[in-house]
């Protein structure tokens, strides 16, 4: 069967399924398990409407406890577990065997230079595109135009970059703006960027920035707009120049976004993968925690560390998790 | 804001400077790709992209045509032709030329070189040349000609043509469009349908344990999918062994390998001796609605929440029931949640690499997807820009006409999907 009628009748089978679960559990509830007519009709009404939120969550729920819930605990067990041993209990011995693997603690120091740059670069290009296009007559088109590397996937960023950093022999004419910029500044030979290590880890980061800039300008700029026009009308009034309206008035003010923004990007950091896997998957002292643990669980098929690196990546998740909770929790009451 | 801006025309410039520099950084390097899959293999390795919009300086060695076309005119035998019809490159203007390597612009366009006893060569601005000898020429080769020539830019679509419809087996982009879009639509309709009940009822139905629940969806967020990769392919697995054991006789040492078929079995069109992969849509569909749903019930609960408490109660009021309601009223006046998460979960499992190299694209490749072909591209071919930035290109072009057409929602959604 072609993959494409395949597709089609899924979504025909899955969607149909979906409504007849709903229509058709709803209608036994009511008028079969619970009627609403003899001597208890209102005694089953009440018990009908108590059963009935977990009919509508109970796809959703059971999706969500399958495939991501439990694979929590799962991978946690495969972390204390070795799979050569036919899943004997080993206690800490993969984190024991992680920690002497030095690939390990160059993605950890690359990850940590990740966390440091790419949020802060991120928001911070953001806020300025924010604030400048905010005036100007032809901001929402340049708005939509730094937006757009959102829409481009990672690899596809990737390929992108890789032209831009591309490097060819001395002599012969440079295809990579950035060798050609170097070469015309005055530098000597053209440099294989992605190559130089510590350095290189800057140039991968570089493509995640220009993703996420899009994605900060939208949400601060959105928050600057909501900034009382009050405030900024009496520092004006008060001779505040611009630069002070915006660093003493605005940033204050949408400082709640500002962390929102910087956690959310701080949690795609965590997770990226893609541009390492891409453009230099790992070589040159580029190893990131995503990609370590795709090595150990795909090339190398070793789960019990590949799994141990998965938990290190849910740790550093954990403490925005417990802030995202709390925040929703406190905003519901 | 616009008033106090106004009286410093100063600030107004650097800003509008400012911006523009920032657009033109941002837009360079897709740009470059761009221009780049509009070109030959050999104008991307002799001049950047940059240069490709205006008319180029290049230098090449062309030769005449073979001394077995020459003619015999007024008493000299003469070769004549157009050196760029010669070599069938696009027609250039020629300034300087040459006969030597080492000499390349020894001549300028209309001189005439003597070469001694190989005769008088002519070389006209447009290419035209005319090679003149009072004896015989002889050999098989023609004579070559050094050209600094000036060609107009051009561009073919030639590369989009190779890349979609030349069906060579390393580079299986069409098949793998195909794919994409067979992973991408089944894996955003479905969370939609499941995630509006759930949505519904953490927002309109009251019941003990919704705080928490909700508590739960905001945690589950953040959650890396990474976790779950192995425990969900070791799960795909033991749901095929179980098919397996259930349509039939599973093989010994093989529990993925039917041994005999049942009637089940039989329905589903299995054979004996086939089997059965534990990678494939279905467990790529699974996974990717797994993944949606958090945010998928996040930004609709959100949504729906919001809608005005009067329609509802009025409703339940005139006697409809939760199911009704939810039909009826929350699910149409939800269409710019729903659009918005759509288009969320469109784009995600479009660029997405990890999930279906996990549960997708088994060791036979046909069902691989685009992503997967690029990076292979990049792997194999890291040279061929040609082929490259087009494949790259093709894979683009989608959620980027999503993103112009539909980016009002995606704005939205991303207020919205933010946890503040």
């Amino acid at each position: 069967m072609h993959p494409a009628i395949q597709g089609l009748l899924t979504i025909v089978i899955g969607v149909g399924a979906c409504i007849g679960y709903f229509y058709f559990s709803n209608i036994i509830l009511d008028k079969v398990i619970f009627p609403a007519r003899g001597a208890h009709a209102g005694r089953n009404i009440n018990r009908a409407n108590l059963v009935r939120p977990w009919l509508f969550l109970m796809p959703g729920l059971m999706a969500l406890g399958l495939y991501l819930a439990y694979p929590v605990f799962e991978t946690l067990r495969l972390s204390l577990t070795d799979r050569d041993l036919g899943g004997a209990f080993v206690g800490l011995e993969n984190y024991r065997k992680m920690s002497d693997d030095p690939k390990f603690w160059e993605a950890m120091r690359n990850n940590a230079f990740w966390l440091l740059v790419v949020p802060a670069m991120s928001t911070a290009f953001g806020l300025l595109v924010a604030q400048l296009t905010d005036r100007i007559r032809w901001g929402a088109l340049a708005k939509s135009l730094i937006f757009m590397p959102m829409a481009i996937s990672f690899v596809g960023a990737a390929v992108i970059w890789k032209l831009v950093y591309d490097a060819r022999p001395l002599g012969t004419e440079q295809i990579g703006i950035l060798n050609a910029i170097y070469l015309g500044l005055g530098g000597e030979s053209p440099q294989t960027w992605l190559t130089i290590p510590f350095w290189n880890n800057f140039f991968l980061m570089i493509v995640l920035i220009w993703i996420q800039t899009g994605f900060a300008m939208v949400i601060l700029s959105a928050a600057l707009r909501g900034v009382p026009e009050e405030t900024i009308e009496a520092a004006i009034v008060d001779g505040a120049n611009p630069f002070q309206i915006f660093f003493k008035i605005k940033v204050p003010q949408i400082m709640g976004t500002i962390v929102v923004v910087w956690t959310t990007i701080t949690i795609v950091v965590l997770k990226v993968f893609d541009i390492v896997f891409a453009m230099t998957n790992g070589q040159w002292e580029t190893q990131v925690l995503a990609n370590y643990m795709y090595d150990k669980l795909f090339r190398s098929n070793d789960w019990g560390v590949g799994s141990a690196a998965a938990m290190v990546i849910m740790l550093l998740v954990t403490p925005i998790l417990v802030w995202n909770v709390y925040n929703a929790r406190k905003e519901m009451k | 804001m616009d008033n106090i801006a106004g009286k410093k025309p100063a600030l107004i410039w650097v800003t509008h400077l400012s911006v523009l520099l920032l657009v033109l950084l941002w837009l360079f390097p897709t740009v470059g790709l761009f221009v780049s899959s509009f070109r030959s293999a050999d104008q991307i390795a002799s001049s950047g992209w940059w240069k490709a919009l205006f008319p180029q300086v290049q230098n090449t060695m062309i030769r005449t045509a073979a001394p077995a076309t020459q003619q015999m005119i007024d008493g000299n035998y003469v070769i004549e032709g157009n050196l760029f019809a010669e070599d069938g490159s696009k027609p250039g203007t020629i300034s300087v030329w040459g006969t030597s390597s080492r000499a390349i612009d020894a001549y300028q366009a209309g001189e005439t070189a003597d070469m001694g006893e190989d005769g008088r060569l002519t070389v006209e601005e447009n290419g035209d040349y005319r090679l003149v000898n009072g004896t015989e020429f002889s050999g098989s080769r023609g004579e070559r000609v050094f050209l600094t020539a000036k060609t107009p830019p051009s561009f073919s679509f030639d590369n989009y043509r190779t890349v979609l419809f030349a069906g060579q087996a390393t580079d299986k982009m069409g098949k793998a469009f195909i794919n994409t879009f067979t992973v991408t639509i089944p894996a955003t309709v479905i969370p939609i349908l499941i995630a509006a009940f759930a949505a519904y009822a953490l927002a309109w139905m009251d019941f003990r344990g919704r705080a928490f629940l909700i508590a739960v969806i905001v945690g589950l967020l953040v959650v890396p999918l990474q976790l779950a990769l192995i425990p969900l392919l070791s799960f795909h697995g033991s749901v095929v062994e179980w098919f397996v054991a259930l349509a039939g006789t599973p093989m010994e040492g093989n529990a993925r390998r039917f041994a005999e078929v049942g009637a089940l079995g039989r329905m589903f069109g299995f054979e004996p001796g086939d089997t059965i992969n534990s990678k494939g849509y279905l467990g790529v569909w699974a996974a990717h609605t797994g993944f949606g749903l958090p945010l998928a019930i996040y930004l609709l609960r959100n949504y729906m929440v919001g809608l005005p408490k009067d329609i509802i109660e009025n409703a339940r009021v005139d006697g409809a029931t939760d199911f009704q309601i939810f039909t009826k009223i929350i699910l149409p006046l939800s269409f710019p949640a729903l659009a918005s998460f759509a288009i969320f979960q469109f784009l995600w499992t479009w660029n997405d690499l990890l999930v279906a190299l996990v549960f997708l694209i088994d060791s036979s490749g046909d069902t691989t997807v685009m992503t997967r072909q690029i990076v292979e591209l990049l792997g194999t071919r890291g040279g061929n820009w040609e082929i490259l930035a087009t494949a790259a290109f093709v894979s683009i072009a989608v959620p980027l006409t999503v993103f112009f057409f539909m980016q009002k929602y995606l704005v939205r959604g991303l207020l919205a999907g933010s946890v503040k």
